[in-house]
């Protein structure tokens, strides 16, 4: 019998997905639930509506009437701190692993002790120092600060990534009269690609989920971040659950596509990145 | 571009100060070290500088919360930690059957890792609010049960703060495992398969030295950064009630909300001495790992 012996494996099977969905479902129940009824007597929403998403889209309630320019707020910041991050990444990487410039290995060093010490202890002294340079409030302030974070990781990655791109390469380039620069476009870059789209995927996540930093350093309610906006709702006892919950749910979808198109280069990045046995 | 390959000697290289590759290493340094000077090192030296004053550690250190939340900090760290990475290492076991089914699940499983915290560590929020959330509606409706407050005790809270952070992290760590569980040679296990070895001979004598240092290197990472999870305790209890489930990583922002910022710093700071050896042996670590490719 294939189901008797195979039985464990979907009891674990069953395990693993009740887990996984509860929180996920309950949020969609939620976000369906008429707005005067988000108490959820059972495990289906009685009168399932999209009223929530409505109220949402056209910022129609006052706890979402700043819901666009908020959008706005975390895409820009997120696209920013990919692009910047990648710039810095690929510049710190090809001096560290092409040109081999002498303290490389430090400087690898250096940014993995970055990556590795607990944001949550950095958030306070950069909150500090984004004030001492009139940058508090600023969206520019938790783009630096992201950039920060992410950049170590993006130079160890890369690091790893670059060693395997052979030498020889360069070296051919070079008495085929490239100069470093050209081998950087040229020869390097190319491929870098898939390292960048795991990077570049990083980063922007990164900052698009940031809580801590962002409600730390932005203030003004127009320009805040969807995450804060959302940590916010509960700053009131009567908070409109159903509405945060679609909100949450909008704010969800895009970092998750993105998750999952970029799946295959986010796993090997990581496997190939953070740990290794 | 000639393609006539000449004598090597066709541009010597101009000896006077540096080379045109060291020139370009440096520029290409530049950003990297603003950013890390301007957004690392200063705010660092500035916030040992503001936590600096004795008064604060005395304050601090007279504070009973300050004691509670070093309780929480060990406890959740503890449970969190080792929990996740052993329900991670049995996962990666049951993730690397070859079924089709499976292979979806693993595809549905990663989804707490893809998505945002925010919204679900949220969503936990409203099912465990002892009135109107549904956990204890259904208690109540399926067992006639009155469930307890969830959130508005201290052990309750803390539990849920360890399962919310264990429901987020546990995918990344079970996919680690599971790709150093598939890097083991097939043939180790159809060798031992051929002596006749149990599922549990296999798993101690095959699987487990292969990956006892991965393992080791999963707890380390994750002990440093659970201790950094700032997310599943303050948007889940919001360290409440009274003070009493904060934990290092959420107890700062607890002071600066009270304008104390010198005692704010001085709790980050007294958690160094715990926090930088585990990173700095985490640095020497992965770092030899890396040379040694």
């Amino acid at each position: 019998m294939k189901f008797a012996r195979d039985w464990p494996l979907y009891l674990v099977g069953s395990a693993v997905f009740l887990w996984t969905i509860i929180p996920i479902y309950h949020l969609l129940v939620i976000a369906l639930t008429p707005q005067q009824e988000a108490v959820a007597s059972g495990l289906f929403p009685k009168h399932p509506t999209l009223q929530n998403f409505e109220l949402v889209l056209g910022a129609k309630h006052n706890m979402v009437q700043h819901f666009w320019s908020q959008l706005g707020t975390s895409v820009f910041i997120a696209v920013m701190v990919a692009v910047i991050t990648l710039a810095i990444g690929v510049c710190a990487n090809f001096a560290i692993t092409r040109i081999r410039i002498k303290g490389g290995r430090m400087i690898t060093n250096i940014a993995l002790l970055t990556y590795l010490i607990p944001a949550a202890f950095l958030a306070i002294p950069m909150y500090k120092i984004m004030g001492a340079y009139g940058l508090v409030d600023s969206p520019w302030s938790l783009i630096f600060a992201m950039v920060a974070l992410a950049s170590p990781y993006a130079i160890w990655v890369m690091n790893q990534a670059s060693t395997k791109i052979p030498r020889e390469l360069d070296e051919a380039a070079k008495i085929d009269g490239a100069s470093t620069m050209q081998i950087f476009r040229f020869v390097y870059l190319p491929l870098m690609v898939p390292t960048m789209v795991a990077i570049g995927t990083y980063a922007l996540l990164l900052a698009w989920n940031e809580y801590l930093y962002a409600f730390l350093m932005l203030a003004t309610e127009s320009r805040l971040t969807l995450s804060v906006a959302l940590g916010n709702f509960l700053a009131f006892d009567d908070a409109p659950w159903a509405l945060l919950m679609a909100t949450g749910v909008i704010y969800a979808l895009p970092p998750t596509a993105i998750y999952y198109a970029f799946r295959r280069y986010m796993v090997s990045g990581l496997t190939a990145g953070a740990v290794k046995s | 571009m000639s393609s006539v390959a000449l004598p090597a000697p066709a541009q010597a290289p101009p000896k006077k100060g540096l080379s045109e590759e060291t020139f370009w290493g440096i520029v290409l340094l530049v950003p990297y070290f603003a950013v890390f000077a301007l957004f690392v090192v200063f705010p660092v030296l500035y916030g040992i500088w503001l936590g600096s004053s004795p008064s604060a550690y005395r304050k601090l250190f007279a504070d009973p919360v300050f004691a509670s939340t070093i309780v929480n900090t060990i406890v959740f760290l503890l449970v969190a930690v080792n929990v996740k990475m052993l329900l991670a290492l049995g996962l990666s076991a049951f993730f690397l059957q070859e079924k089709a089914w499976i292979r979806w699940l693993s595809v549905l499983f990663l989804i707490a890792w893809a998505m945002p915290s925010i919204p679900t560590i949220l969503s936990f929020r409203w099912m465990l609010n002892p009135e109107w959330g549904m956990l204890n509606a259904l208690l109540f409706k399926w067992f006639q049960i009155e469930g307890p407050g969830w959130l508005t005790e201290r052990h309750y809270g803390l539990a849920w703060a360890i399962i919310v952070h264990i429901w987020k992290s546990l995918p990344f760590w079970t996919l680690i495992l599971l790709a150093g569980r598939m890097a083991i040679p097939k043939d180790l296990y159809e060798s031992a398969a051929v002596d006749g070895a149990t599922r549990w001979q296999t798993f101690g004598y095959v699987s487990w030295p292969s990956l006892r240092g991965l393992y080791l290197t999963c707890v380390l990472l994750s002990t440093i950064w659970s201790l950094g999870d700032f997310n599943s305790v303050y948007l889940l209890t919001g360290g409440g009630p009274i003070d009493s489930t904060h934990v290092l990583a959420t107890l700062g922002i607890r002071y600066l909300r009270m304008d104390q910022v010198d005692v704010a710093l001085a709790s980050i700071i007294v958690a160094m001495p715990a926090i930088l050896p585990i990173v700095w042996y985490m640095m020497k670590r992965l770092s030899a790992e890396h040379t040694a490719d």
